[in-house]
């Protein structure tokens, strides 16, 4: 065996040529996560469709993820409205608060945070799911056994993520604005009618809208990321640990962009 | 117990490689690999592990494309296909994984299911039934139908893996090291399952391995993997008549009466 002299340095690779290794593999990366989702829009007007497998996704995605989303909906009602108070208290304007509130949930909040907890807890659950699948041949034993791995896996869970987060975040969306209810019932005795009144004068259809649009991009997102870093992850169980934190950061740095991104959108629409 | 005669047709011959070649980046893996299967007959590959001998299967089933080389099954050539024609060609091969593959979050039930409902459309409730019973009658697991594979044994999870292959009814059978990780008594069950599954279904079969117990029960012929080629080949005790180091140094590391 041949042992280097410690004070021997390997031969260090001249800059430009490190720059543009790791150049051409992010785009090969950027190429592939391109193909990928050509091959799902492909994939998805083409039969066979595998409802069944969609339905279970949507059990699994949309139904299992409703205590997290309730108990953290809830307490960012409560919490928003007791920090937004003494700001709106200073001016003696209190009474906007039920319009604050439900402006701040409605159009930021609620999107963001169920897209923040699915990409912690669904996106780490495909990304582990597809990695593990990965490295126990059980892809490669769907396609040896005439069944669409892509189809199966792939679709069934970027289409169930696509519909279930903009239902979680319309959910998370009156979990919060009751959560926001009971604080300022409790403080400023306001009474649920007056409350509801003020949140539905304050908001548009465009808010709703354009969250359930933006919840369904983050959904596509947190799908797509998912589906490729668990497809595409390397053998070993260490590529499977690999893969479901991948998919996690991946996802919910791409959430903030698009949330970036659409506001300007949004904004420049209203 | 001891394995009946098999009716082999060396006429006919439903896989047939010539000159295939194989590279993973700089390492060569196939280096003009030829081989037939003969109808009805069970073919060993031994060979030390990482010699290529699951890729030359994977290539075989279309998992793998080749770099060169003619690869002929049951009459097409294998990395022609696509899509459907490529589906309805594996439909007649079925291949049993090292590890059994079977499919963590399903039933015993719902991984036999998998393939035929989705390749047999037209096959009625009672028929898809009936269909499971049969090959869990045959690798003697019928009392496992609702358990999940997290809670079967080693041998088990080979046995229904196996049983998942053999309800599209294949023709030609391809196992990945069927006795790896398994007990000694249990191995003598799979190679006897393996005989079995020749006999019952009369499928062609190769099988991939380094226990050469397992292919001195199995094997019809045998051929052996060394340096990216088929140096040896012929009945077991053929190939291990020789006076090449490299090979009667893979039969002395083998504990075989």
């Amino acid at each position: 065996m041949k042992f280097h002299n410690e004070d021997e340095k390997p031969p260090r690779r001249p800059r430009a040529q490190v720059i543009s290794r790791r150049m051409d593999r992010v785009f090969t990366e950027l190429a592939n996560i391109a193909a990928f989702i050509g091959r799902f829009f492909r994939e998805v007007f083409l039969p066979p469709y595998e409802f069944k497998e969609i339905i279970r996704q949507c059990f699994e995605i949309g139904v299992k993820s409703l205590p997290l989303i309730s108990l953290t909906g809830f307490i960012i009602g409560i919490v928003f409205m007791n920090q937004s108070r003494p700001s709106l208290a200073e001016f003696g304007a209190t009474s906007w608060l039920p319009s604050l509130v439900s402006l701040a949930i409605v159009r930021a909040l609620a999107p963001l945070v169920t897209a923040l907890i699915g990409a912690g807890r669904i996106g780490s659950m495909i990304g582990a799911e597809l990695g593990s699948m990965k490295v126990t041949e059980q892809i490669e034993a769907m396609e040896v056994s005439a069944t669409n791995p892509f189809k199966f896996l792939v679709v069934s869970r970027v289409l169930a993520t696509t519909f279930m987060i903009p239902a979680l975040m319309m959910y998370t969306m009156l979990v919060a604005l009751l959560g926001a209810y009971l604080n300022v019932n409790a403080n400023e005795g306001t009474s649920f009618t007056t409350y509801f009144t003020q949140v539905f004068d304050a908001i548009t259809f465009l808010d709703i809208f354009s969250s359930v649009l933006k919840s369904s991009l983050f959904g596509f997102t947190i799908g797509v990321v998912g589906c490729y870093k668990g497809y595409h992850s390397s053998k070993g169980t260490e590529g499977v640990g690999k893969a479901a934190n991948s998919s996690v950061v991946t996802a919910m740095f791409l959430v903030f962009i698009e949330e970036l991104l659409s506001l300007q959108v949004i904004t420049a629409l209203r | 117990m001891k394995k009946n005669k098999p009716i082999i047709d060396t006429s006919n011959s439903v896989i047939n490689i010539r000159g295939l070649e194989k590279s993973f980046g700089d390492l060569d893996v196939l280096r003009g690999v030829d081989l037939d299967l003969y109808k009805g007959e069970n073919l060993v590959v031994l060979g030390k592990s990482g010699t290529g001998k699951s890729v030359l299967i994977k290539i075989i089933s279309g998992l793998l494309k080749p770099d060169a080389g003619v690869v002929n099954v049951l009459g097409q050539e294998v990395d022609k296909l696509k899509g459907r024609t490529l589906d309805e060609l594996r439909l007649k091969i079925g291949f049993s994984f090292q590890n059994s593959a079977l499919y963590d979050s399903m039933t015993i039930r719902q991984n036999l299911e998998f393939p035929l409902v989705r390749n047999r459309r037209d096959m009625t409730r009672g028929e898809v039934d009936r269909m499971v019973a049969v090959v869990l009658d045959a690798v003697g697991l019928s009392q496992t139908i609702n358990q999940m594979p997290s809670e079967l044994s080693g041998g088990q999870r080979k046995r229904i893996g196996i049983a998942r292959t053999l309800i599209l009814q294949p023709e030609i059978m391809l196992y990945d090291e069927p006795t790896a990780g398994l007990d000694p008594i249990t191995c003598i069950d799979i190679n006897n399952l393996i005989n079995e599954v020749q006999s019952r279904f009369h499928t062609s079969s190769i099988i991939i391995t380094h226990d050469l117990t397992c292919a001195k029960d199995v094997g019809d012929r045998v051929v052996m993997l060394l340096d990216g080629k088929f140096q040896r080949q012929g009945t077991f005790e053929e190939v291990f008549n020789t006076d090449d180091e490299r090979v009667k140094l893979f039969h002395d590391y083998n504990f075989i009466d």
